[in-house]
């Protein structure tokens, strides 16, 4: 547990040089972009953003500051904190990510259940050659057609913006539909595999249902290889939800985060990665030790 | 190795093979004039333009094909990147003791848990432009037109290779319990001598399946890429920046529809062709899925 601990607090801080030297030490800086202003104004304004000095010591400063949780402030937001921006962003990033994550895992499991239960019909092939038409289909895809279909000429849910649940439904579904079928191919296979296995002989002998048999016994042993999927699923998961959030006009950190790559503001986009980074960790922390209890009980 | 297809994998060998002749010889059958801007603005498709046009007048059919080859050879160079560099960090992890084996795939774990994409995103724009003035400073003025590229084969190429790696040290991890590895070793043959003539030949199958499921996924990054806007950039198109444009112009005002329908059919088709081959292959040399 505590070289987890001390293994998590290297990768970050691999994570925060990384991206500073990759901002810092590209050519032009944050303020190339507008109107030549006065060299005396741009010292002070290099000053006021703490980018002043040798490439080291704005390097420790900057470690300094993060280490008292304060991410800085943006270059292209003046006079607003990276943290405030964050704070406002993240939790609509968060909770698309978290209703795409929770529909994702529970339709990946049931199409996947429902593949798997079918061996060798025609039902089985049908549904798995729709998974990997999901799979292939990029969310920038997905989510205009949906808005064509239920928004625009069902005129059912709102075309985007953010507040209400309705607002909710469309981005999260894009968001999740490729991963579940990710989920529902992992599940399958290993269902598969299971379902032939002696146990699940003795369970249906016993005369018990196909859908006991499936969710009470043989599930247990094949959720395995979701379970130890779900981690690359959070980290997916953040990453789409840029694309999701750009399509359908979401306030959430995803736009900042592309934004802040086009305007060199190198804080803010070093906020919006370190944040990512600690939240996937502390998930993949809880998504391991899951994993071993879950490891265990089957052992045992 | 005969060129033997198993059966399943045939169909989408097929496809693909026509996909891949189609996207490097169509576009000289077109006349000059499709490739500019016309007067024909938003032209449904028609008998003269079999796709449509696009916002500029210009034949979606051409630019389809012509961004077929960038995203191809987006897909072909980015996996076979990932292939060298997953094959040699696996290889070597698996022939390695194991505490040594244990760190690096612990690595390629913590990798796995970390948004990649967004890390490329961050490189891309970084040493893109770097790249444009040290080609410019040197007068490499192939390089110049073509950097943006460049940097995001080679940046795919960085992201995409965790699979490979785990694949070809799971199956090292078994081949170097074979009684001919033991036997070389016997014999006195080096460490690097048995990795390169008893290992890699028999890791060749296996590689050549997961190279097949490498292309997609690569094709896949670089439309999330191009539609961020932080890909391929014009002139240059690919089925990633076709898409996006095709998904911008779906709205109430203006269906055009076949903008988005004609490059998701193209990008769909040739995922799919792959995703199966890969599969077919993969199942008929015995491999299982990661």
């Amino acid at each position: 547990m505590l070289r987890r601990l001390a293994s998590m607090l290297i990768v970050l801080f691999c994570v925060v040089s990384i991206t500073f030297f990759l901002i810092r030490l590209s050519p032009g800086g944050p303020f190339d972009a507008e109107r030549k202003i006065p060299a005396a104004i741009e010292k002070q304004l290099l000053a006021k953003y703490k980018l002043d000095g040798p490439i080291l010591t704005q390097y420790t400063g900057y470690l300094g500051d993060l280490l008292h949780g304060d991410l800085r402030l943006s270059t292209k937001y003046r006079n607003r904190s990276v943290n405030e921006i964050l704070a406002q962003t993240l939790p609509v990033t968060l909770t698309l990510g978290s209703a795409a994550f929770l529909l994702a895992v529970l339709a990946g499991l049931w199409f996947g259940a429902f593949a798997a239960a079918r061996p060798g019909s025609i039902t089985e092939s049908m549904a798995l050659a729709l998974t990997l038409v999901s799979i292939s289909l990029p969310s920038f895809v997905l989510g205009p057609l949906l808005i064509l279909i239920f928004s625009i000429k069902l005129a059912w849910l709102p075309v985007g913006g953010w507040g209400t649940l309705q607002q909710l439904i469309l981005p999260s579904i894009t968001l999740a539909i490729p991963f579940a079928s990710v989920i529902a191919r992992l599940l399958h296979d290993s269902l598969r595999e299971t379902l032939v296995e002696d146990f699940i002989r003795t369970a249906r002998s016993k005369g018990l249902s196909e859908v006991r048999v499936i969710y009470g016994h043989a599930l247990r042993v094949a959720i395995l290889p979701v379970v130890s999927y779900l981690g690359p699923l959070a980290a997916n998961l953040l990453t789409g939800s840029i694309v999701v959030e750009t399509i359908f006009h979401i306030p959430g950190a995803g736009g900042f985060f592309v934004n802040s790559i086009l305007n060199r503001d190198g804080f803010l986009l070093g906020g919006v990665v370190i944040v990512y980074c600690v939240l996937l960790m502390i998930f993949n922390l809880i998504v391991d030790l899951s994993y071993r209890l879950l490891d265990r009980r089957i052992k045992s | 190795m005969s060129l033997y297809l198993p059966k399943k994998s045939r169909l989408p060998f097929l496809a693909l093979s026509v996909m891949v002749l189609t996207v490097i010889l169509g576009p000289f059958l077109f006349p000059p004039s499709y490739a500019l801007p016309g007067a024909m603005t938003y032209a449904p498709p028609s008998l003269a333009h079999l796709c449509g046009t696009d916002l500029n007048g210009r034949d979606l059919l051409l630019r389809i094909l012509e961004g077929g080859r960038i995203s191809l050879l987006v897909g072909i160079c980015g996996a076979a990147i990932s292939l060298l560099i997953g094959t040699s960090y696996g290889l070597v992890a698996g022939s390695a003791r194991t505490g040594i084996d244990q760190g690096m795939m612990r690595v390629v774990d913590i990798l796995y848990s970390v948004p990649r994409l967004i890390f490329i995103l961050i490189f891309i724009n970084s040493f893109n432009e770097r790249l444009q003035l040290t080609a410019s400073a040197h007068g490499w003025d192939w390089l110049v037109g073509s950097s943006r590229l460049v940097i995001l084969i080679l940046s795919l190429g960085i992201i995409e290779w965790l699979t490979m790696a785990r694949i070809v040290r799971g199956q090292t991890l078994m081949l170097r319990e074979r009684s001919y590895v033991a036997a070389a070793r016997v014999l006195g043959e080096g460490y690097w001598t048995i990795l390169w003539r008893h290992l890699l030949p028999n890791l060749a199958g296996i590689v050549l399946v997961y190279l097949t499921l490498a292309i997609p996924s690569v094709i896949i990054d670089e439309a999330f890429l191009s539609f961020l806007g932080l890909g391929v950039q014009a002139p240059q198109s690919s089925w990633g920046s076709l898409l996006s444009e095709g998904a911008t112009s779906i709205n109430p005002l203006r269906g055009a529809w076949w903008l988005l329908l004609f490059p998701s059919l193209a990008l769909l088709t040739t995922l799919l062709a792959l995703y199966n081959l890969g599969d077919a292959l993969r199942r008929s040399i015995g491999a299982k899925g990661n």
